[in-house]
């Protein structure tokens, strides 16, 4: 009896569907981890043979070469790890900013194109067909070499207001050095951002209670700016600047904007910005006309309609495309090699693969790095997502 | 670069990189019908492409001497144009036969990527370009200028330390091209460009106004520049070894072009062994015996090949200098064909 028991349970198991499908998925792991094994000591074995450096172990020699642009300490006598790190965060950086700065226009133009007046909305749709339809490196050349032509040699600098130089080895601002009574201003930023949400928070409630509306945004800037303010001129501004000097070929002191960063930055925000404009505007126009309908005839103005109804509903047409176009650019950043802007891929799998000879290494880390920068783009926006999802009803 | 990469990639994981499985370079070479050269693209007077497709330069009549050497035929040759910052990953891969690139001599490549160097056919050093407006007279003047320099090459690790041992301020600007690095610095974006000397002779001609600029007198480096081949083919390795040194002696005992087949009767037996009609030096190479009489033919003696490319009978006008025969008070030298 027993034994029939546990033969039958046995088929069961065999045909238990979840049962089965773990033990073909198990099955199949264990074979791409057999093939993917077989094919990495495979790979080790044959550059040995060919006497072809292989490993990682490049990574803590000398690098030997010079960076125009280095956010973290970095000399020619640094690492090739250094290296990598320096050129990943000139990724992130020209990426990060090109995000914002192509959200921004992006939006605006996105707006723009459905303005009601003729020659905004013409003006905005011409922009963005020409923009979409030229290729990003042509763009990228024209504007690095509008940048070099428009800007003048350094001994004609361009003055800058406040004490900078502009000319065609970049843009020199002042370099501030703070003192320790800063730290008072620093403080008096942080208590008005405090205040400024306290208020905002204030403010929705009250009209949620009475209908009344208050100028959130003019008294929240004039916190923001007013309190630091007063806190500069009570401790007698507590800041020095180093000013850029012109020397005997280049300028020497402040803060460094290279030529090759600004063309990317440009042409990488102008170029994104189109296609975000296209998803903006497919968002606004997925929303139900009645919608705004409704809302003009409860009174509320253009402005506030797009603010408070349209937006929030467009808003979930409009992330996941979003999402999309924040990783292009971020994939787009590395056409920097083209016009000597020092990212990622022009740092390590340029100088750094050709003077250690180790493709295979130094192309697998680059391809995860994007890949990691690409999974957080897209796990942050999702996290984005999901909130203004919510506001489904 | 992407589709070097993904073969070299491949190769690797399948087993089959082409050093360790072909030691049959030259097999491989007849059956296909033409020799894949890794040559510069852009650079006058050693690899170059005219208007028609005709390839010239110093390295293009290289490899044109070996495909002389192999088929009889200096045009069976498919010139693949690589930029510095591919060439090495380019031959590595199996991509071409032979990497003929006015490429430096290093230990570093010559140990760590599986290439071996052959000969050297060009003796070079780095120096660099500025404008005459700047006043500049010497290298040591140019702390703190912006220079503009090609990716992936010596050029750009030379600079460093230079800069370095002088203790100079430097601002380099790195492209990945020598087109990307010319044209900034004609734009004024940096105050000077280097590079090999030989590469500024021909770079400066392509300069908007070539007279507004002058190239400074120092020379930082040593730059032995040759052709390469991979790990692991040694007859291939020899092969191309003496194609060069076979272009050398025939420039030293007086073997030209034009008078190649008088000399096949001469009595000279240095000059019988060279052309094959004593020997069987070719044979040992794999090659039929009057190999170098055919590179001769086709192409001329080193001599012939300096001066029509780099030499008086091109624009670059470069003397010997050091490049001249070692009896000639110059560092070319063949060891004995025998
Ligand atoms: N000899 C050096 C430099 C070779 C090199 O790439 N030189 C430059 C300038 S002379 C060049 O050929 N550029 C042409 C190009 O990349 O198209 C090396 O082997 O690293």
């Amino acid at each position: 009896m027993s034994a029939v028991d546990t033969g039958r349970s046995r088929t069961a198991l065999i045909y238990n569907p979840r049962i089965r499908g773990f033990v073909y998925q198990a099955l199949l792991c264990a074979a791409i981890a057999f093939l993917a094994w077989g094919a990495i000591s495979n790979a080790i074995d044959n550059l040995a043979r060919a006497k072809i450096a292989s490993g990682f172990g490049f990574w803590h020699n000398t690098a030997g070469f010079d960076i125009s642009q280095t956010l973290i300490e970095y000399s020619t006598t640094s690492t090739y790890g250094r290296a990598f790190w320096v050129g990943l965060l000139n990724t992130l950086l020209v990426a990060g900013l090109g995000i914002v700065l192509a959200t921004v226009l992006g939006f605006i133009i996105g707006i723009a194109r459905l303005s009601t007046n003729w020659l905004v909305a013409r003006l905005a749709g011409v922009y963005v067909e020409l923009i979409r339809n030229l290729p990003l490196l042509l763009q990228l050349l024209f504007w690095y070499n509008a940048v070099l032509k428009v800007l003048p040699e350094v001994r004609d600098s361009f003055l800058v207001p406040g004490g900078g130089l502009l000319n065609n080895r970049g843009l020199f601002l002042p370099q501030p050095v703070f003192h320790e009574r800063f730290l008072a201003v620093a403080a008096a930023l942080a208590v008005a951002i405090v205040l400024a949400v306290a208020y905002r928070v204030f403010a929705k409630r009250r009209q949620m209670r009475t209908g009344q509306p208050a100028p959130v945004l003019i008294v929240a800037a004039a916190m923001v700016i007013g309190l630091p303010l007063a806190a500069l001129i009570v401790t007698g501004f507590p800041v020095d600047f180093t000013y850029p000097e012109r020397g005997r070929f280049n300028v020497r002191g402040g803060i460094e904007v290279l030529p090759e960063f600004m063309a990317l930055l440009f042409g990488l925000v102008i170029y994104t910005a189109a296609f975000i404009a296209e998803v903006v505007r497919a968002g606004i126009q997925a929303v139900a006309k009645g919608q705004a309908e409704a809302a003009y005839s409860l009174g509320l103005r253009p402005g506030p309609t797009l603010r408070l109804v349209v937006m929030p509903q467009a808003m979930r047409v409009i992330v996941p495309p979003l999402t999309s176009q924040y990783l292009n650019l971020t994939k787009n950043s590395s056409l920097a090699v083209a016009i000597g802007y020092p990212d990622l891929v022009q740092i390590f799998t340029g100088t750094v693969l050709n003077q250690t000879g180790q493709a295979i290494e130094v192309v697998v880390i680059t391809m995860a790095v994007y890949l990691t920068i690409s999974l957080v783009t897209s796990l942050l926006m999702n996290l984005y997502n999901r909130r203004v999802s919510l506001a489904e009803r | 670069m992407k589709r070097v990469f993904v073969r070299l990639a491949l190769a690797a994981v399948l087993g089959a990189t082409a050093s360790v499985a072909s030691a049959q370079t030259l097999n491989t070479i007849k059956q296909r019908g033409s020799l894949n050269c890794g040559a510069n693209g852009t650079l006058a007077g050693f690899g170059l492409p005219d208007s028609q497709g005709r390839w010239t330069g110093l390295d293009v009549d290289f490899c044109k001497a070996l495909a002389a050497a192999i088929f009889n035929d200096p045009n069976k040759v498919k010139f693949v144009p690589l930029t510095a910052k591919d060439r090495f990953t380019a031959l590595q891969s199996g991509e071409v036969d032979v990497l003929a690139r006015n490429t430096t001599w290093t230990s570093s490549r010559d140990t760590s990527l599986g290439l071996n160097f052959t000969a050297v056919n060009y003796y070079d050093g780095q120096g660099f370009m500025v404008r005459k407006s700047l006043k500049v007279n010497s290298a040591l003047e140019l702390n703190d200028a912006a220079i503009c320099v090609q990716q992936g090459t010596t050029t750009e690790l030379n600079l460093a330390d230079y800069f370095r041992a002088n203790k100079m301020k430097l601002k380099t600007v790195t492209f990945a091209t020598a087109d990307e690095a010319l044209k900034a610095y004609d734009a004024s974006r940096c105050d000077a460009y280097t590079t090999d000397a030989s590469g500024l002779a021909g770079e400066r001609l392509r300069l908007a106004n070539t007279n507004d600029h002058i190239i400074l007198p120092e020379i930082i480096s040593k730059e032995p520049l040759g052709p390469v081949v991979r790990h692991g083919d040694d007859q291939w390795f020899d092969i191309v070894k003496w194609t060069h040194y076979a272009m050398v002696t025939a420039e030293e005992f007086g073997v030209t072009r034009s008078n190649v087949d008088d000399q096949a009767k001469s009595d000279n037996p240095e000059i019988k062994r060279l052309l094959g009609t004593e020997g069987k030096h070719g044979e040992a190479l794999g090659l039929p015996n009057d190999w170098a009489a055919r590179i001769v033919k086709h192409v001329g003696n080193y001599g012939e090949a300096f001066e029509r490319n780099v030499g008086q009978g091109s624009a670059l006008k470069i003397g010997r200098g050091i490049n001249a025969l070692w009896n000639k008070g110059g560092l070319q030298y063949a060891p004995p064909i025998r």
